[in-house]
């Protein structure tokens, strides 16, 4: 049920968060379905501007973790600070947090029912309830910048796979978020596609955008990534900046996982 | 309208013994008229309360309160369960009888009219099929949609208003015509509450004429055309509101 239909209007960070400390700061985050023990121990710290990749195999809790940044998993010990911010807290304003956390999903879910212009300007008209003229501005620079320029009007239906999830990053950036999180976001596209939306978010990261992404494509890791981490079976195994981690990887089951990549 | 039409009605009669009274006596014409006013009313009414109570009802079904969910399963379960003829009777003289009654200046009439009762009465029958329709709807849009909204700092009202209900109500539309037309066509049990919609009206005509074939042809036709438009109209929608490419 609703509970808080409107935005709390300051988004100021916590007076105790000072843009050198860590955008988000993740630290001994346990969380279990049920019986089965998804992360287990997880820490990580994300400063402003850095792009982070977390690789590893399926189901070793990549996908739950970021889901858990943005409130969309809760979790049972630990604690998420989002500039400085408690996202583990149940009187946590989970909008205002959701304002400066994007997440770009697999599957795009996209609205069907509306063009991709509407999609990219629906929240902040209906839910920031920013002036209809200017969110429409910046949505069309945003289209044009995610280099889909024409297809404004057209819906998610008679779009690509690729074409479809860049409309899903430049919704995300209508908010105006302060980190993006991309979730496996070209697992389920064609590979020609997979280029051009690699590209698009690396044109994003080469602009600041602090990013943190889970991703198989190892070779994207590599050329973007400020820090890597590997994860398997809930805990983060290894990590450190990509050079070392692909080339010098310390422990057995990060040497395993990557001879089977490459 | 009546001018033009009277004089080819009145020779029927004379000569073949046909008697549509309705379309050549104008005290039964006007009935006649204001018959068809009241059904469309009747029906217009009852299918959007049971619309509003359909909406309402789906959003409810997707709250954490299991209390609130429970209200509405055993309102669905009270008035999908029992004949809508009951229910006409129930509300009109169970509950009616609890009305207060307002001085007419002179006579008394109860607060709540039978037409009052009629679209409640209905409207209350046809909501408990719409929220099992919406909610059936709501089930088959895909989790992920609404959870892209939720992220997107939707509440979870805005997320059920503007993406979860709209994905919905297309998919429920052929079974929501469905149940419309249903609903359209049970407005005539109102008749037993005395509800002067058509089929209360043509009862009175063929009672005074003794025309009762006549009244019966024309009955039918009455609710063929009117329950045929309304389902040409929500087809229409349906084409309308088709989502372009989707689940191709």
């Amino acid at each position: 049920m609703p509970s808080n239909p409107e935005i709390s209007p300051h988004r100021a960070a916590p007076a105790n968060w000072t843009p050198d400390m860590p955008l988000v700061s993740i630290k001994d985050v346990h969380k279990s379905f049920g019986k089965l023990e998804v992360l287990r121990g997880v820490s990580l710290d994300v400063k402003k501007g850095e792009v982070v990749c977390i690789i590893g195999p399926s189901g070793s809790g990549k996908s739950t973790l970021i889901r858990c940044i943005n409130g969309l998993n809760d979790i049972q010990k630990g604690s998420i600070l989002v500039e400085g911010q408690e996202v583990n807290d149940p009187k946590l304003d989970k909008l205002a947090l959701r304002k400066k956390v994007g997440i770009v999903f697999q599957q795009y879910n996209l609205f069907p029912h509306k063009t991709a212009l509407e999609n990219v300007m629906m929240a902040p008209v209906k839910v920031l309830k920013e002036p209809r003229r200017e969110v429409e501005e910046r949505a069309r620079a945003l289209i044009a910048k995610v280099r889909l320029s024409g297809k404004e009007d057209v819906y998610p239906g008679h779009l690509s796979g690729g074409q479809q999830q860049r409309v899903a990053i430049a919704r995300s950036l209508a908010m105006r978020p302060d980190v993006m999180l991309f979730d496996e976001v070209t697992a389920a596209l064609d590979p020609e596609t997979v280029k051009e939306v690699l590209l698009t978010i690396k044109e994003l990261a080469a602009e600041g955008m602090t990013c943190i992404l889970v991703t198989h494509e190892m070779g994207f890791a590599r050329e973007v990534a400020d820090h890597v981490y590997f994860t398997d079976r809930g805990v983060i195994v290894e990590h450190g900046p990509p050079e070392e981690l692909f080339t010098k990887a310390k422990d057995e089951r990060t040497q395993r996982f990557l001879s089977q990549i490459f | 309208m009546f001018e033009l039409i009277a004089p080819i009605f009145q020779r029927l009669a004379d000569e073949t013994g046909w008697n549509f009274i309705i379309f050549y006596d104008r005290y039964e014409y006007d009935r006649f008229v204001t018959g068809i006013s009241i059904s469309l009313q009747l029906i217009l009414w009852s299918i959007l309360l049971s619309l509003v109570i359909g909406v309402l009802g789906a959003w409810v079904q997707t709250a954490r309160s299991a209390l609130l969910r429970g209200i509405v399963d055993g309102y669905i379960q009270l008035f999908r369960n029992t004949p809508p003829l009951i229910q006409l009777l129930f509300f009109y003289f169970g509950l009616g009888a609890f009305t207060p009654q307002v001085d007419m200046g002179g006579y008394y009439e109860p607060m709540i009219s039978s037409f009052t009762w009629a679209v409640l009465s209905l409207g209350i029958f046809g909501g408990a099929f719409n929220v099992e329709i919406f909610r059936s709807g709501i089930e088959a849009v895909p989790k992920a949609t609404a959870e892209a909204a939720e992220s997107l700092c939707f509440s979870s009202w805005q997320t059920y208003a503007y993406v979860t209900l709209p994905l919905a109500f297309r998919i429920s539309l052929p079974a929501l015509t469905n149940n419309l037309v249903s609903l359209a066509k049970t407005t005539s049990l109102a008749y037993v509450i005395s509800v002067p919609e058509m089929t209360y009206t043509l009862n009175q005509v063929w009672s005074d004429n003794i025309n009762v074939p006549e009244m019966m042809v024309v009955l039918f036709l009455f609710y063929v055309v009117v329950v045929s438009l309304i389902a040409a109209g929500l087809h229409v929608l349906e084409k309308r509101l088709a989502l372009p490419g989707y689940g191709r």
